[in-house]
């Protein structure tokens, strides 16, 4: 092989040889933090809500006047709107997964506990609630309607009997059957029954939502039997039958400020436009450093052929003289593909390190990120190895076909 | 001579278009990609208020629960109690003080053709507008009196005025909200803080109040807050019962003007948290904080975190983008050496044949800056349409433009000086003689 001829070619020219080793060794870098981060942001997104959000949407409206009840509106609402057609369910709700506005409470095993075990959110519902959110009861029972109570603005006591998720049961009982199960959330109360489990229903709050550093609390939420007849404020979850949801929005949107006129309608929004939003900012660093590793792929292996192309025309007697001297076109080609290939590998090399360098940067900055798996350098150097063969053959190619008569002539 | 070498550099570029387009670039990404993030953490972090931020202060009190502090970092709780809000109030003890929370109520306007709508709003005292200085297009905030009085008093922004009166002189008429008739004193004129700094609590990058309210009037009507609320303990049935909690849901601003000030006003917090504790209150250890408004947007840590990656990851490419120039100079002016030697060998000095290729570098980096700058304003837009709450703070302002065009013209400067350097020990006789 022609290693030896090819190193000390290169050793000529040190700088070059340095900026290109630097520019991949940078791009190694920038590509596998980059990427590291989208393949993050695409878990996150990921994650199930534990709701359906096919054909789920939430209404609000927001009442003024002596005229108006809250109370009475709750009633008046949820007959009017089970009683549309395509309407599979609906619920009084405060609050959903993914919409960052909601309800936390430190979750206790004993009374007067002075530290709560965990953290959870509450989600207030009547008994339609399970249906309407799409969530599956796994043990234990529903609420039933004579359980559903009105909650005021300033209660501070829970109904005895509440649904919890099984993040939050396993954490209360691991191992154990909670069905049954006491718990408290105000410590100074009473205790709480589990009366039944739900499968899974993330908090408001998908991305921030921790207790001491434990980010597994973000599936921890409690069903609470109330309506929060408060503020004059009134939502709700609706769920349709599937592939009527857009059409019922308008329709209930349009009926619920035609039943009231001392009231405001608003925040209508399905849920898969609440979970768009909830992300907006994950996917729009997706698209950014998407963008970022697109332009510095194009400008390395531009790059790459520009250098080519000027160590081509550099060279071009040196070709011609080696063709005269009996190389054959293909070990030209070999020679500038495995030059690109030393260079390369060297820059890789460097830029290993630099790529973890660049990880533990990104840890120093954001607490909750995470060292770089090893396995992203493998492939990046895979990536960039192939990426500067393909750069360099264009080059490569028109040295290969430098005529042999080019040795004879004076440049 | 500057114009000769312009002129040189410009011919020697347009010989290699492909290259130059290159280089061009290479720069214009490097800088559009550096700047566009720059840009949004120099206007997130950048002084909302610069005349008088040193002198705005923020209170926070650590009235939070004995067994567990507010966060895993020490801060005291982020937002103060009605109580001691009202305790600071009635003190008085700053030269301007103002305690306020975030309030939504029903607009019912007056116009049958405006349907009702529900506005956010600011319930606060009259010190506010003396504070934070928004600018009025017609009267003016409203005075202790009103606020003594819970006066059914209402300052309009811009918008809402335009919405509410068609933008007319609005002052002394009325707005009912909720059922109760409030008096316009004032209407704003355009107002848009970048950064929403009096309340970091409700989003830093929230949308702006429509309607400003006396604080007074909202406890009296009982306005409930619709802003973040939290407590550690749970609180007595009933309004009142919540107003004696110490759940925290109101921010508290003063104004002191000069140092003396300061240090009065702080011992006077550590006084007060001091006589609560006697009272059973304020049980964790005396934690009182004074931030002025940039050290409270640094302590909310505005600037978020995906920001500041970008704007490293951005710096890296923008070096990734100069050494590929450097690269790409360096096997130009290596390519015109027998050019070079030829200007030596009739009697260029080095001096001179450094000016020329550093102009001709020059000439590079201002049309990658030229070009990145137009990238900056494609890049922002696409921040703007990406993230939708960014719409006030991707926008580029004057500094970041000089900052672009400068820091693109050193860049390519710098990435020229070796190979400039290089192209300057070229030996005149070496080159001639393989001609």
């Amino acid at each position: 092989m022609e290693i030896r001829p090819i190193i000390s070619a290169l050793m000529r020219s040190k700088v070059a040889l340095v900026l290109i080793g630097l520019q991949i060794a940078l791009t190694l870098a920038i590509v596998c933090n980059a990427l590291f981060i989208i393949s993050q942001r695409i878990e996150t997104m990921n994650r199930p809500s534990g709701m359906n959000e096919a054909d789920t949407f939430q209404i609000a409206s927001n009442g003024f006047g002596d005229g108006f009840s809250t109370k009475n509106a709750f009633a008046e609402d949820l007959a009017l709107i089970r009683g549309l057609p395509g309407v599979r369910a609906a619920t009084p709700i405060n609050s959903l997964p993914m919409t960052n506005g909601g309800w936390s409470e430190g979750v206790n095993m004993q009374a007067g506990q002075k530290v709560p075990t965990t953290v959870t959110t509450i989600y207030f519902m009547d008994e339609h609630g399970i249906d309407t959110f799409g969530t599956k009861l796994i043990a234990g029972r529903n609420f039933k309607p004579e359980e559903i109570t009105t909650r005021s603005r300033q209660s501070v006591d829970w109904p005895p009997g509440l649904i919890i998720t099984k993040a939050l049961a396993d954490k209360l009982y691991p191992g154990q059957d909670a069905v049954g199960k006491a718990f408290y959330l105000n410590p100074e109360g009473a205790p709480l029954t589990i009366i039944g489990i739900v499968d899974r229903l993330i908090v408001p709050w998908p991305e921030g939502f921790s207790y001491n550093g434990d980010h597994s609390v973000v599936e921890n939420s409690v069903l609470v039997p109330q309506m929060t007849a408060y503020g004059n404020h009134t939502g709700y979850l609706i769920r349709t039958e599937p592939g009527r949801r857009d059409e019922l929005m308008k329709t209930v949107e349009a009926k619920l400020g035609d039943s009231n006129h001392s009231r405001i309608v608003r925040s209508l929004k399905s849920v898969e436009q609440i979970r768009a939003e909830c992300y907006a900012n994950d996917r729009a660093m997706m698209i950014i450093l998407g963008t970022v590793i697109f332009c510095l792929l194009t400008i390395t292996a531009l790059g790459i052929v520009g250098m080519a192309s000027f160590w081509v025309t550099q060279r071009t007697k040196q070709i011609g003289t080696r063709r005269a001297l009996g190389a054959t076109r293909a070990s030209i080609l070999r020679y500038f593909l495995t030059e690109n290939f030393l260079i390369t590998t060297g820059g890789l090399l460097l830029g290993a390190v630099l790529t973890y360098a660049f990880s533990l940067w990104l840890m120093a900055h954001e607490q909750e990120a995470k060292l770089l798996p090893w396995h992203y350098v493998p492939i990046g150097f895979v990536c960039l190895w192939a990426l500067g063969q393909i750069a360099v053959l264009g080059p490569a190619t028109r040295a290969a076909r430098v005529p042999p008569a080019v040795a004879t002539r004076s440049v | 001579m500057f114009s000769y070498y312009f002129q040189l550099g410009l011919h020697s570029l347009k010989r290699n278009p492909i290259l130059t387009a290159l280089m061009v670039l290479g720069i214009a990404l490097g800088i559009a990609a550096s700047m566009t993030s720059l840009t949004l953490m120099h206007i997130m972090g950048s002084d909302p208020i610069p005349w008088k931020s040193d002198r705005l202060h923020y209170v926070q009190l650590d009235n939070w629960d004995p067994n567990q502090p507010w966060d895993e970092e020490g801060n005291p709780p982020d937002q103060v109690t009605y109580k001691d809000a009202q305790a600071l109030m009635e003190a008085g003890k700053a030269d301007r003080q103002a305690a306020m929370f975030k309030v939504a109520l029903p607009i019912q306007p007056e116009n049958p053709e405006v349907k009702p709508f529900l506005a956010l709003g600011r319930a606060t005292y009259g010190d506010f507008f003396a504070m934070f200085e928004p600018p009025f297009a017609y009267g003016g905030g409203w005075d202790h009196g009103q606020d003594a009085q819970h006066g059914r008093v209402v300052v309009l922004t811009r918008e809402t005025n335009e919405k509410l009166f068609g933008g007319q002189d609005s002052v002394g008429k009325r707005v009912r909200m909720n059922e109760v008739d409030y008096t316009v004193v004032g209407v704003l004129a355009e107002w848009k803080p970048r950064i929403k700094f009096y309340d970091l609590t409700n989003g830093a990058l929230a949308d702006a109040e429509e309607f400003f309210v006396p604080y007074t009037t909202m406890i009296e009507l009982k306005a409930q807050a619709s802003g973040n609320n939290s407590c550690w303990k749970g609180a007595e049935p009933g309004w009142e019962g919540y107003l004696a909690s110490d759940c925290i849901w109101q921010q508290f601003w003063v104004q002191l003007d000069s140092p003396a000030k300061f240090a009065d006003y702080k011992s006077y917090l550590d006084n007060y948290t001091n006589e609560q504790k006697k009272l059973g209150r304020f049980q964790r250890p005396l934690n009182n904080r004074l931030f002025d408004v940039n050290g409270w947007l640094q302590n909310q840590k505005v600037v978020p975190k995906d920001v500041q990656v970008q704007v490293g990851l951005s710096f890296a490419f923008l070096a990734v983008c100069l050494i590929n120039t450097i690269g790409l100079l360096l096997a130009k002016f290596t390519r015109k050496s027998g050019e070079i030697g030829l200007r030596r060998a009739l009697g260029a000095s080095k001096p001179q044949l450094f000016a020329q290729h550093i102009i001709e570098s020059g000439v590079i980096g201002i049309s990658g800056g030229a070009f990145g700058l137009a990238l900056t304003f494609a890049g922002l837009v696409m921040v703007r349409a990406l993230y939708k709450d960014y719409a006030n703070v991707a926008q580029l302002d004057w500094t970041m433009v000089v900052a672009t065009v400068v820091l693109s013209t050193v860049a390519a400067v710098l990435a020229g000086l070796y190979p400039t350097w290089r192209a300057c020990q070229i030996a005149p006789a070496a080159q001639l003689k393989t001609q």
